[in-house]
């Protein structure tokens, strides 16, 4: 069966390097961002890859009237339909603190506008039936913290979201994989102090098609943060509270 | 965040750096960055000394800049990025037909970085070096950016290829590829059974590709004695690629000592029969061998290691095999040593090669070595040889100037393209090579 791939936030590398990974199976690609010189290229790397398809679309989490230009090309592909989301915005704790404002761009880059173009794909995903949708979201959302709580929280809302989606699609054949990385080497990432085990954007990639292929529910990447975050949920509040972490 | 500050090392890690590193995932960034702090570009630091580091300053890392902007199938060019790696390329474009014109020993070199230090691979002799097979390259400064190629502004085009990254940074490369019969390579391999036979089989070699493995601990009626690898594309069933291995930690200084080497070569040497043998290899296990070990640096231990390699004209043979004789005396040489035959090809005033024969020798960072370089330098300069900057350490400016006929020409230029040496790095300072003094 022919597939297709819509990758939203595609100018991050981790959103890259799956994108490459997609290519190299063969299936069409839609890197949907803002930057659409930068999409280009990427669009033409995949093609050279061995996309069946590959082209850039315009996307902005903040701007919904974006969404349905997109709906209406990847609809014109024959066969399943999935998307990867990748977007998400994480400005630093202090300067939220200072400009409370910053609250509403960071949910809705890494909540609501993802979570609002996917309801709008709902539909069209249980027509074609056994799509899948990647979330990507964050081990930061697994528990508020002192130092990014309202990444976290956005996270968060965005993992609830994606388990009810996952709910929904399941009657229909479709699937909902949720990702947790830990670090990843990623602009995001890079420079912030304190960062260890850092994993390359690739093997972040491969970790994603195979929990694709495997049909996984959640799953954190690199493996092991499942166990460093069960550790960090199982601290008792009252103590949690207490720690900067 | 843009700049982080970290500490990296040249391949051979005795030279490192700490400073300013950005890593633009987009060409924005790039401008970004360059406009921030204009620094040089560094890649896959495979270079072995210090061309890819600027201690105290910054450094831009081109490494995630790496995608593939233009194919045309018929034709095999092709555009990409500068932080595209030579062996992804070669993996990609070897099953439909097509391979990097020149690769050199490693498939992590960069194509910027290949074009940065001229480089060469095992076809040489036939097909010239990186740069005579671009057709353009996009250079950026903090004034904008520049399409140049070897006719459209030319001289600095000259200055660019083989420039160190002197002349700005290299986003983007467009290049000719060569067509290839599939992504298997024809391995003949032969014994020489001394420096004058193998002199004899390279000379007399009409393969596309050969390299020379020489065991430079051997002495006497030994002495030059090695492999000559002789391949070509081929097609049909690959065996089952290995997963590449990598080396844990630094090993102990014991592991590349003189009795070791000694065996080891020895076994190498005879892993040929006397008749030679011919097989079918992966593309990567001819091209670049070592990679298969991931992080094989660290197999000379946290002091490092240098790589001496020269050019020496044909008819200077003889310095080469008293430059042997020096090192199988020594018994500080690595089981890694190289030995070709190199053609006349070369595309930018600082490029390296020289018709005549090259030697690679690594030794491990000790003060004996040192004093040991330093001598085959003198004896490559005498012999009206050239060093290679892209493994130098050790050399003096002064002498690089005198093995470096255009190095004015360069100069002139660089400092058209680069008035405030703001891309100057720890080897263009060591040496000095911005002046001509």
């Amino acid at each position: 069966m022919m597939q297709s791939w819509i990758i939203l936030g595609a100018t991050s590398s981790m959103a890259r390097a799956f994108g490459r990974a997609v290519a190299e199976r063969g299936d069409a690609v839609f890197f949907a961002g803002r930057d659409m010189d930068d999409l280009k290229r990427s669009a033409t790397d995949s093609a050279v890859r061995g996309a069946r398809v590959a082209e850039p679309v315009f996307f902005d989490a903040r701007k919904p009237e974006s969404f349905s230009a997109i709906y209406d090309r990847v609809s014109a592909e024959e066969g399943i339909i999935n998307v990867a989301v990748f977007v998400g915005s994480m400005p630093p704790q202090d300067a939220i603190d200072a400009e409370p404002s910053l609250i509403d761009g960071t949910v809705t880059d890494s909540f609501t506008g993802p979570a609002r173009f996917l309801q709008g794909l709902a539909s069209l995903m249980e027509e074609r039936g056994s799509g899948t949708v990647i979330g990507v979201g964050s081990v930061a959302g697994d528990r508020g913290r002192i130092g990014n709580y309202v990444y976290g929280a956005a996270k968060a809302g965005f993992h609830t979201y994606l388990s009810g989606l996952r709910n929904r699609l399941n009657r229909s054949g479709g699937h909902v994989v949720t990702v947790k990385p830990g670090f990843v080497d990623t602009a995001m990432t890079w420079g912030i102090e304190g960062m260890f085990l850092v994993a390359p954007p690739e093997k972040v990639a491969r970790d994603l098609l195979r929990a694709v292929d495997k049909k996984k529910n959640v799953i954190y990447t690199p493996f092991f943060w499942r166990y460093i975050m069960l550790i960090i949920r199982s601290i008792p509040e009252g103590i949690f509270k207490k720690l900067s972490v | 965040m843009l700049w982080k500050t970290t500490e990296y090392a040249g391949w051979g890690r005795v030279h490192t750096a700490t400073g300013q590193v950005a890593r633009p995932e987009r060409v924005s960034n790039l401008v970004a960055a360059l406009k921030e702090t204009p620094a040089p570009a560094i890649g896959m630091c495979r270079s072995y000394g210090d061309a890819s580091l600027n201690d105290g300053g910054a450094a831009i890392d081109m490494t995630r800049l790496d995608r593939i902007i233009g194919f045309d199938p018929d034709s095999g060019t092709l555009e990409v990025e500068g932080g595209c790696q030579i062996g992804e390329l070669a993996r990609l474009f070897a099953p439909r037909g097509w391979l990097p014109a020149v690769m050199p020993g490693t498939g992590f070199a960069t194509v910027a970085g290949c074009i940065a230090n001229d480089v060469h691979g095992k076809n040489h002799h036939g097909n010239g070096s990186f740069g005579q097979h671009v057709i353009s390259l996009v250079l950026m400064t903090p004034s904008g950016k520049k399409v140049i190629g070897p006719k459209k502004s030319a001289k600095l085009f000259q200055a660019t290829v083989g420039g160190l990254g002197q002349t700005g940074i290299i986003v983007s490369v467009k290049l000719q590829m060569l067509p290839c019969k599939g992504d298997v390579m024809m391995v003949t391999e032969r014994r020489a059974e001394s420096y004058e036979d193998f002199l004899t089989l390279l000379d007399n070699s009409t393969a596309t590709y050969s390299v020379g493995w020489i065991d430079a601990t051997a002495k006497g009626n030994n002495l030059g004695r090695g492999i000559l690898e002789e391949a070509e594309t081929g097609s049909g069933l690959m065996p089952a690629q290995k997963k590449p291995k990598s080396v844990p930690f630094n090993a102990p200084a014991f592991a590349l000592s003189k009795p070791i080497v000694k065996a080891f070569n020895a076994a190498y040497y005879r892993r040929v029969p006397e008749s030679g043998r011919t097989s079918v290899k992966p593309i990567n296990d001819f091209f670049f061998p070592l990679d298969a070990i991931h992080d094989w640096n660290k197999l000379y231990g946290k002091r490092g290691f240098h790589q001496f390699q020269c050019v020496v004209p044909i008819e200077k043979a003889a310095a080469l095999r008293e430059m042997l004789e020096l090192i199988a005396r020594s018994g500080l040489a690595s089981p890694l040593a190289v030995l070709k035959r190199m053609g006349a090809g070369r595309a930018g005033n600082m490029s390296f090669p020289m018709e005549g024969y090259t030697l690679a020798v690594d030794f491990p960072n000790r003060p004996q070595a040192e004093i040991l370089i330093s001598r085959l330098e003198e004896m490559t300069q005498l012999a009206g040889g050239r060093l290679y900057l892209a493994k130098d350490s050790l050399a003096t400016g002064a002498r690089i100037k005198s093995m470096y006929p255009e190095h004015a020409a360069w100069v002139d230029e660089v400092e058209k393209a680069d008035p405030e040496g703001q891309f100057a790095t720890d080897l263009i300072r060591r040496l000095d090579l911005r002046t001509t003094l």
